[in-house]
């Protein structure tokens, strides 16, 4: 019995190879658009990012923070933090990581607040995709690291598709979780009014659920950053780079350089991610 | 319009037995009412159709949910509320109430009957118009308060009070026009720029009206909205609600669980209980003739001098004694009234000497010297004053002048005895 179990091997892996190799020769086209798209995008966006002065850019990260929290301590956190990257070397590769963050969040938003949507008006599809997006968080990140490197040829652009792949769980399952739990009140009253589906989502749902959202989107962000490392080994531009290099080289001073440039651009952007204090409330009670 | 026409019809013609004469009259109560429901039946759960054969067979709701595990919420629900009247829908929880307020605006689906609401001078089956003209209804005709408020919490005052005119798509100059018009009625003017957690929880209910007054809709629904408050709070928004309803004159369909608020605020109260309604009118009528048990339970405890006009309790003009053109006002025929050909209190003798008429008006008002006559809805309260005044009777007529009864001490002792 044994010998046959494992003499009648299932051939799931070459059943997924000749899938793969299928869209390879089939659909190359397709992704070597997606392919030159992202590059385009990501490198722009490094591009434009490392022609400002590197000075001048943190002065102004520091006063948008600055704004958008009223946070002088943390103002002074981002300057101090930014200038020592400078110092160490690695502002460039800290830029890279950044547009590199800043794209995959833009692309897990941009497909997972609708989907998490659509989740949440259909119960059914959301169980439908629940089980895919446990596999999406649980798969190892090399396993999809392959056939995406297949796909896409090696680059930041694997990079940035493995990340998604990880990432997207995040906004989508926040996103409907939001939007289930906007109180049935507001929903009755909003279809009292005579609400249309449309001015249901965006004058009621959306907003009752934006604080859910942008925690989703913060994850999101955390998530892409924790794939610097991996995404590197696809050839991934950013301060994952100098880690794997680290690590093959055996070079103990430069991996912990490189990773602390990652945990300060880790810290700055869960800071900066966090809701603003709300606004005062209940006064008059 | 000719769909609606034909509903009516067809309504009009189940709801008159075989042997009326035509099916105008009950249509033309319908024409006439802002709000109507005919033989509506409403279901929650998934086997609609079994649980309505077993209501038609008359089974009880418990009955109905254990063999079908369908909840019926209401059974054979027949209401008309006419234009510019409070009509409270009262009855324990569960009773079928809030059920019933929610048919009107289509929050609640209705398994079986119409719904009636006058819509631009038409009157339109919410249950069976196209969802286009049911967003019409409730953009325009039919706005609703809250018992939990329903505002927006990240939205300020204003842009929860112009709510429904966003959703009209009104432009926000236009809008602003009008919510600082409402906000000034309920006396928040001050407050516009306010979020709405930062206001109590009455005013955030005058929020709540503000916002239902915003888009002009001639029927209100109101789901207990001032339950959530403290009773100073809940008595000052009743007084409010009843001096703007004077000027506003709206259609109110009011839900509330506390009699003394039905009482206060209805001009007819529908009494629920188990999903029928089981008594239909005048606070007085409740009061003076519960239709069974469950109402007579209800109304024990109430304070009379709240509830009653003077026509409840007066003796009809009927039941007088009379001496040729005069009519006798108390038992030795003493105190005689001189009424004319059409029932017109002419002059009065006390034991053969002429005594001037005093009239007064609704409230009481006026000249009470010598007899007093007082129109028939004087409320009971101003009636044993005035008789607390005048050594005579008071002597009540309608609203054409016609001697309707009258109410001495007798009346007054079994009116607040509940004993008529």
């Amino acid at each position: 019995m044994y010998d046959w179990i494992v003499s009648h091997k299932i051939s799931l892996g070459i059943w997924l190879k000749v899938c793969v190799d299928f869209l390879n020769t089939h659909a190359q086209p397709f992704f070597d658009f997606v392919s030159t798209v992202l590059s385009a995008m990501v490198q722009g966006l490094t591009d434009g990012l490392t022609a400002v002065p590197p000075l001048l850019l943190i002065g102004l990260f520091a006063l948008g923070a600055y704004l958008l929290h009223r946070s002088i301590g943390l103002a002074l956190f981002i300057v101090a933090s930014l200038l020592l990257v400078v110092n160490l070397g690695y502002w460039e590769a800290t830029i890279e990581t950044l547009s590199l963050v800043i794209w995959s969040t833009a692309v897990c938003v941009l497909i997972g607040v609708p989907i998490g949507i659509m989740g949440a008006h259909r119960p059914m599809f959301y169980e439908a995709i629940r089980p895919l997006l446990d596999l999406m968080q649980t798969i190892p990140t090399f396993v999809y690291l392959i056939p995406t490197l297949v796909l896409f040829g090696l680059g930041t652009v694997p990079g940035i598709i493995s990340t998604v792949i990880f990432a997207l769980p995040a906004p989508i399952r926040l996103t409907q979780l939001g939007i289930a739990s906007v109180p049935p009140s507001l929903r009755e009253a909003a279809l009292a009014y005579g609400a249309t589906r449309t001015q249901m989502l965006f004058k009621v749902e959306l907003p009752s659920a934006m604080p859910t959202i942008l925690a989703g989107i913060t994850q999101c962000i955390m998530l892409s950053l924790s794939m610097v490392v991996i995404a590197a080994l696809v050839g991934a531009d950013g301060l994952g780079k100098p880690v794997v290099r680290a690590l093959n080289t055996v070079n103990i001073a430069m991996g912990f350089e490189a990773g602390l440039a990652i945990v300060v651009l880790a810290v700055i952007l869960d800071r900066v991610c966090k809701r603003p204090a709300p606004r005062k409330r209940k006064a008059a009670r | 319009m000719t769909v609606v026409d034909q509903d009516m019809r067809t309504l009009s013609a189940a709801a008159v037995p075989a042997a009326a004469p035509t099916g105008a009259a009950p249509q033309d109560v319908a024409r006439e009412s802002a709000v109507a429901l005919r033989d509506v039946d409403i279901a929650f759960g998934r086997n609609v159709k079994a649980a309505l054969a077993l209501s038609d067979e008359g089974k009880s709701r418990d009955e109905i949910r254990r063999r079908t595990d369908v909840l019926m919420g209401t059974f054979k629900v027949n209401l008309d509320v006419r234009p510019g009247e409070i009509c409270v829908l009262m009855g324990l929880s569960g009773s079928g109430k809030s059920t019933v307020l929610r048919a009107i605006n289509g929050l609640n689906k209705v398994a079986r009957g119409a719904v009636l609401v006058r819509h631009r001078g038409e009157p339109v089956d919410v249950t069976r118009c196209r969802s286009a003209t049911l967003r019409d209804v409730r953009l325009n005709t039919v706005s609703m308060v809250f018992q939990q408020f329903g505002l927006l919490p990240w939205r300020s005052v204003r842009d929860n009070v112009g709510f429904g005119l966003e959703l009209r798509g009104v432009p926000a100059a236009e809008r602003n026009r009008v919510v600082d018009e409402k906000l000034a009625m309920v006396g928040l003017d001050a407050w516009a720029d306010k979020m709405v957690q930062e206001l109590s929880g009455g005013m955030q209910q005058r929020v709540g009206l503000a916002r239902a007054f915003a888009t002009d809709a001639d029927i209100l629904l109101m789901d207990e909205p001032f339950s959530a408050l403290d009773p100073l709070i809940r008595d000052k928004l009743q007084d409010d609600l009843l001096e703007l309803q004077r000027r506003l004159n709206k259609t109110i369909v009011f839900v509330s669980h506390d009699l003394s608020e039905a009482l206060k605020l209805g001009n007819r109260i529908a009494i629920m209980e188990g999903g029928h309604v089981v008594q239909y009118g005048t606070p007085s009528d409740i009061v003076l003739r519960p239709a069974n048990a469950y109402v007579a339970e209800f109304v024990k405890h109430m304070n009379p001098l709240e509830v009653f006009d003077s026509g409840s309790v007066m003796t009809p003009a009927a039941a007088l004694r009379r001496d040729g053109d005069a009519v006798l006002l108390d038992g030795s025929g003493e105190v005689r009234l001189r009424v004319d050909r059409s029932e017109r209190p002419v002059s009065a003798q006390v034991r053969g000497r002429e005594m001037p008429l005093g009239h007064v008006d609704g409230s009481g008002a006026g000249n009470s010297a010598g007899l007093v006559v007082a129109p028939v809805d004087l409320p009971l309260r101003a009636a044993i004053d005035l008789r607390l005044r005048s050594p005579y009777p008071i002597v009540f007529v309608d609203d054409l002048g016609r001697l309707a009864g009258l109410c001495d001490h007798t009346e007054i002792y079994r009116g607040l005895l509940q004993h008529p």
